[in-house]
């Protein structure tokens, strides 16, 4: 890939989209992180609401205590340790990227993706073991939130992931590298609702 | 940064005059077309919406006769078609109407961009609205409809506790879950669009304080979706895992709690009304403005307001709960909040009518419609405070005068300022004028309509007309010669609103073909998209234009003409 075709698909985006005229922004921000900030509001305001949902039950429910205590937290951890490590190589890739290193950039974005697919094998195991355990989605009113808690989340990991790999196609051929930074800040939110997930579901007992 | 000048690869929009009739009308990048794209999908469902109307209130007239046009109708359709016509009016026509339509067609002409900022974005909010209205048919017509009420509230839009899980016979009402989701879904989409193209494509020169109120209210409206939904969308999750597999979160058996949905529905459904209310609020001042040919009275107080309104609409959702079982003294912190947020929208009325103080009125269709607004909306805000005092929604909540307080703040929002916006904007975005006389008698028989469906209703409601009965001839106590009467008074009404409808069609569809040709400018109003052709082409402006002062400088003293518009130099 030559310097000037990475230079035409540059790390910057235009606001206008005939390129005819430029003109002043209210946020010194392109419009791609703009609206990544706002999408990221949105699904804050989602898990938002369900996380406190679920503390305000919980409050009232001190023998969820128990059930919680059938989670596994060595996997959980495992986990955690899974999805903060790929935040740290989504960013890289994202400094790969402005630095216009395009080896760096997918070899690092391969390497989020493969920790998100150990994220998603670790948790399918915990499913399948908690459900042959006999706490099902139904089993218990705590069990219906952690499914429903975990498994949004999880929908979200494959979500980014997609996102993640589609724009990993791009950037092999040296197109759209701006891109990169948007899909980390998606991944930073998947991080980040673990973040809150993992002791609250695990944790606490 | 800001002024850096970047030349890129040709966008394709260049080539518009080689695209095909499809990627041109049905799958177009561009604003305009997806505007009208929603506002045609809104005025179809309004049809739908409007016929479960004629039916019920046919129903609750003539009890157990038959409805021409549609039969006998019996108590389970009857729940359904109370339940989709609240759906389809707030969520296919309100919300697509003066959102998503006006907000596509003049968010970018306003402020002086060629298009929305993610065009593409732009084109997939419209088709999965559009997946989401065939979702919603669908969701009528296969088993188990929806019948619990637009609210929804388990245990009956869970198919009662414990669960009797049915899935294929409750379909219905699952599917009717996930239209309302990917409805979310479109106007998520939509509303970053929206946000992204306020906040970095304005004409040069154009301050925030510079843009028109409707670009404003466009965006607070967005930004109170934005925060106000996510709770709901988790929420109708639970209700679907609810009804679907037999999770308890609403079931107070297994420790849940049904409240809770409640909870979830009026987080977002209170803050809704503002979403909807605050486009037409926008689109209405703008009309008054420019048919008084004077400047808007107090705009910035109304911008301030309106952002007050926005953050007050999240604290008020309980007075929806009055009757839930809710502790005294929240209902006290509700009650006063939800009298609170009155003030600003008395803030608006009073700048409107300020606006019109010894001004010279234009009196055409878009001005009676923006000022039979200012007149109905009033009852409907002024019975709003009534019912915000929890002694009295105790009383009012379950009857006919609560159905008549929120019809006389949704249909003046969504009908009156709804159809200001269309005539004042059907020269621009049609390229022809509308007939005026035509626009008149619609106007007239509306106003007539309307107020002779809702009033007799606030009267049955305050002598206790329960507001969910199918057939009140099995309540003698409701079959009053009074009650009876008022309850035929409201339907001959409705049946004028219906027929009020057939002169707007002709003149839509007469005026688009055979009107007379638009000029640019035919209000002689200030704002950007009157300073382009009309219909404004692909990419919206010949020469882009620059701002120069605000959207409202009408009768400047010392001008030859009485307005001034943004774009022309001192």
């Amino acid at each position: 890939m030559s310097t000037t075709a990475i230079e035409k698909n540059n790390l910057e985006e235009s606001d206008s989209v005939s390129e005819k005229w430029v003109r002043p922004r209210m946020v010194d921000m392109p419009k791609g992180r703009l609206a990544m900030w706002w999408l990221i509001a949105s699904e804050i305001v989602i898990f938002g609401g369900l996380i406190a949902t679920y503390i305000l039950f919980r409050l009232r429910h001190p023998e969820w205590g128990h059930a919680a205590g059938h989670t596994s937290t060595p996997l959980g951890a495992l986990n955690t340790f899974f999805l903060l490590t790929s935040s740290l190589t989504i960013v890289l890739a994202h400094d790969a990227a402005n630095r216009k290193d395009l080896k760096g950039a997918v070899r690092n974005m391969g390497i989020t993706l493969f920790f998100g697919l150990g994220f998603l094998v670790v948790k399918s195991i915990e499913y399948s073991t908690e459900i042959s355990h006999g706490f099902t989605l139904t089993a218990e009113l705590f069990w219906s939130f952690y499914f429903l808690m975990t498994g949004l989340h999880a929908l979200h990991v494959i979500a980014g992931m997609t996102t993640i790999f589609i724009i990993m196609l791009g950037v092999r051929k040296g197109k759209h590298l701006h891109r990169v930074e948007f899909a980390g800040m998606y991944w930073h939110l998947v991080d980040l609702v673990w973040i809150l997930l993992f002791p609250l579901l695990y944790i606490a007992h | 940064m800001a002024t850096e000048v970047k030349q890129h690869s040709v966008s394709p929009h260049n080539h518009h005059s080689e695209l095909s009739f499809w990627r041109k009308y049905i799958f177009s990048t561009d604003h305009k077309v997806i505007g009208m794209q929603y506002l045609l999908t809104g005025l179809i469902m309004v049809f739908v919406g409007g016929f479960f109307a004629y039916v019920f209130r046919m129903q609750l007239a003539f009890p157990g006769q038959g409805i021409p046009l549609y039969g006998k109708l019996d108590a389970n359709a009857y729940n359904m078609m109370i339940t989709m016509h609240g759906t389809i009016m707030i969520f296919w026509v309100a919300m697509p109407l003066l959102v998503a339509a006006f907000g596509n067609l003049l968010i970018p002409t306003m402020i002086g961009a060629d298009d929305m900022a993610f065009p593409t974005l732009n084109m997939i909010s419209y088709w999965v609205f559009f997946i989401s209205t065939v979702v919603l048919i669908l969701s009528m017509v296969l088993p188990g409809p929806m019948a619990a009420g637009w609210t929804a509230y388990p245990p009956l839009s869970a198919n009662g506790y414990p669960a009797q899980i049915d899935f294929w016979g409750s379909i219905g009402g699952s599917l009717w879950i996930l239209a309302v989701a990917l409805e979310f879904v479109a106007f998520l989409i939509g509303g970053i669009n929206f946000l992204v193209t306020t906040f970095n494509m304005r004409a040069p020169g154009m301050k925030l304080m510079d843009m028109p109120i409707t670009v404003w209210m466009m965006n607070i409206a967005v930004l109170v979706f934005m925060f106000s939904v996510g709770p709901l969308v988790a929420g109708a999750v639970m209700l679907l895992f609810d009804r679907s597999f037999g999770t308890g979160f609403y079931n107070p058996a297994v420790g849940g709690d049904p409240i809770l949905f409640q909870h979830f529905f009026w987080f977002f459904g209170h803050p809704e009304v503002y979403v909807i209310l605050l486009p037409g609020l926008g689109m209405v001042a703008e009309v008054i403005a420019t048919m008084a040919r004077k400047p808007l009275f107090g705009y910035k107080a109304i911008i301030y307001a309106s952002i007050i309104s926005g953050f007050l609409s999240f604290i008020v959702w309980a007075h929806h709960q009055f009757i839930a079982g809710i502790d005294p003294r929240m209902a006290v912190f509700f009650s006063f909040t939800t009298i609170m947020i009155s003030v600003p929208f008395a803030v608006w009325m009073f700048a409107a009518i300020a606006t019109l103080w010894k001004a010279s009125i234009t009196l055409n269709t878009p001005m009676l419609f923006a000022l039979g607004f200012i007149g109905e909306f009033l009852l409907g805000g002024v019975t709003g405070i009534y019912l915000g005092a929890s002694a009295f929604d105790i009383y009012a909540h379950d009857n006919y005068f609560v159905v008549a307080h929120f019809h006389y703040a949704l249909i003046p929002d969504v009908f009156f300022g709804g159809l200001a916006a269309i005539y004042f904007w059907y020269p621009k975005f049609v390229g022809r004028m509308y007939n005026e006389t035509l626009g008149k008698v619609h106007f007239w028989l509306t106003t007539l309509g309307f107020n002779m469906i809702f009033l007799p209703l606030f009267y049955n409601g305050l002598k206790g007309e329960h507001r969910r009965i199918f057939d009140y001839s099995a309540w003698p106590s409701l079959m009053s010669a009074d009650m009876t009467q008022n309850r035929v008074i409201a339907t001959v009404g409705m049946l004028i609103l219906c027929a009020a409808q057939i002169p707007f069609v002709i003149n839509m569809i007469h005026s688009a073909r055979k009107g007379v040709k638009a000029e640019r400018n035919p209000w002689k109003a200030n704002s950007l998209e009157w300073v382009t052709a009309s219909p404004p082409p692909h990419g919206n402006f010949e020469t882009y234009p620059s701002v120069y002062r605000g959207p409202y400088e009408y009768s400047v003293p010392g001008r030859e003409e009485d307005y001034w518009p943004q774009h022309l130099p001192q």
